[in-house]
């Protein structure tokens, strides 16, 4: 299996190759279409990430002592926002998780994305990830 | 008018954003700030700052003259017809809270406030507050596929047990000029008072307080061309000696014991503690700035902005406009199909171009269209066509990588 690191790395060398924004855009709004989408019966309010001005619904699931994510987003660069977000934290296991950092965000240059006042809300998405990873942890102990 | 020459009395329009020329296209969120206002500030920390009101030295008789000078400026500008009757609060909403505030101690159970569907959350949250606390209750006017106030329904909200209609002059989100004469001749027709939330107005608009006979009218400085943290409250004379004080504090009183405090008169037993004094005197200055230029030269060249814009994005396929009233303000609100505004957003901010997505803090509306929200372009008279042009070129790439 990949590490978190590992993912991370190949996700800032495949960014490197682009030479402006425009193309990373590009690129982003394709990964948002490999996105593992969300079961249907899940986009609901209830998996809503608050603080996004578009809708991003994310589900979690314990497979062995790993979280599998699925997500879906209305908006298409949120939805590569998280479909790289859920690249790099699925299927890992909830300590990994805790323990990542984010700096390769800023590494692709969505370095913007970071405010905490942002509208797409990607601080709240990664906070999201993270709530899963606790919740799930306390199941495994 | 001469578009070029004003644009260089606003040192932010030659800034870039993203590596390309900054297109602000959000002024109905807040309008740039030209220098003569800055200096306006600058100048009073460097020269005049005190205490107003209650000095007895030079300095703060010299401030307390500015910003009584700027009161009657304001005045001055809206026509009311007495200085007292301008209250400076931080804002609309500071303004409209003191108001809802007062009617708080003036309401019973089972009396009616009427709100329209075109309204700010500023101008729903506080009355809803108030109508759980004193049994009143809140009816709202509908408006049609145009986002246009359905008269017929206002009419028939009417009645003996309406306290106070509130409407904006202006709606934020759309940029439906309201039928604001009509609403307040009804109103009074019933006994009631009108609040008039006229932010989105008062850079386009000139309002002549006196012959709206309004009771109350509220603003924000930032809307044209002020700072940010000074607005009014313009409320009738008669209104204002009726409403009770918003806050207690000093500068409010007249008289404190522990038994009893008079307050003190107009205006101000609504202006408690130490006000934004320097906001208040450039909100004076931005008035004279946009005076010099005149405020019928301002609405024409932007009905001119907002005519070339309205008939270029008409021809994008797939793209609806949301509010298509007779009477607008330099405001388009759209969607383009397919995307959500949200993205639209994203890709103009990194062309440079600076618009507005969302819900306009009016969810009303959106849910009323069915949609999570817009992309709103406003033009000020500082905008250009060429930088419409700029904005619907971005749109095009945008559309082209989004679709």
């Amino acid at each position: 299996m990949e590490t978190i690191e590992a993912a991370q790395d190949e996700i800032v060398e495949e960014f490197s190759m682009f030479e402006d924004w425009m193309q990373r855009y590009e690129y982003m709004i394709e990964l948002g279409k490999s996105l593992p989408l969300i079961d249907p019966q899940f986009k609901i309010d209830d998996f809503i990430i608050k603080g996004c001005q578009s809708k991003v619904w994310v589900h979690a699931d314990l497979v062995d002592d790993k979280l599998i994510f699925t997500a879906d987003s209305d908006a298409i660069i949120t939805k590569g926002i998280i479909a790289i977000l859920i690249r790099v934290f699925s299927n890992q296991h909830p300590d990994a998780i805790l323990e990542a950092n984010t700096e390769f965000i800023d590494k692709i240059g969505l370095k913007e994305h970071l405010s905490p006042t942002r509208a797409n809300g990607l601080v709240s998405m990664i906070k999201q990830l993270k709530m899963y990873a606790i919740a799930f942890k306390t199941q495994l102990n | 008018m001469d578009v070029q020459k004003i644009r260089k009395d606003f040192p932010i329009l030659n800034r870039e954003v993203n590596g390309k020329p900054l297109v602000y296209f959000d002024n109905a969120a807040t309008s740039q700030t030209p220098v003569k206002v800055i200096d306006t500030i600058s100048d009073y920390y460097k020269n005049y700052n005190a205490n107003i009101h209650r000095g007895v030295h030079a300095l703060s008789q010299e401030a307390t003259d500015l910003y009584e000078a700027a009161r009657r400026k304001i005045q001055k500008h809206f026509n009311a017809s007495q200085p007292h009757e301008i209250i400076f609060t931080s804002g609309t909403t500071h303004s409209i809270n003191i108001v809802s505030s007062g009617y708080g101690q003036l309401l019973a159970q089972g009396d009616e406030l009427i709100v329209s569907a075109l309204e700010h959350h500023s101008n729903i949250v506080p009355w809803q507050m108030l109508c759980e606390k004193t049994g009143a209750v809140l009816k709202v006017i509908p408006i049609d596929q145009d986002g246009v106030l359905i008269m017929d329904e206002y009419k028939k909200l009417l009645s003996d047990k309406t306290k106070l209609v509130f409407v904006n002059h202006v709606s934020n989100a759309l940029g439906t000029v309201n039928p604001i004469v009509e609403i307040i001749t009804k109103a009074h027709a019933f006994g009631a008072e009108v609040l008039i939330d006229g932010a989105q107005a008062s850079p386009h608009i000139q309002a002549d307080f006196q012959a709206l006979d309004v009771d109350y009218y509220v603003t924000s400085a930032h809307k044209l061309c002020g700072p940010t943290g000074i607005g009014i409250l313009y409320g009738k004379e008669s209104a204002l000696r009726r409403l009770p004080p918003y806050q207690g504090g000093g500068e409010m009183i007249a008289e404190v014991t522990f038994e009893k405090t008079t307050y003190a008169d107009l205006p101000h037993k609504f202006e408690a503690g130490t006000p934004n004094i320097a906001g208040g005197i450039a909100f004076g200055a931005a008035l004279d700035y946009i005076n010099a230029i005149g405020m019928q030269q301002i609405a024409a060249y932007e009905e001119e902005l907002l005519q070339y814009a309205t008939e270029k994005l008409s021809k994008f396929p797939g793209l609806k406009i949301y509010g298509t009233a007779t009477k607008k303000t330099a405001v388009i609100s759209f969607n383009v199909q397919g995307i959500h505004p949200y993205d639209i957003g994203s890709i103009l901010d990194k062309l440079g171009i600076a618009v507005r997505t969302g819900h306009h803090c009016a969810q009303p509306i959106m849910d009323f269209y069915k949609i999570p929200g817009t992309v709103r372009v406003s033009f000020s008279f500082y905008n250009t066509f060429e930088e419409i042009d700029t904005m619907l070129e971005a749109l095009k790439k945008a559309i082209s990588m989004l679709q």
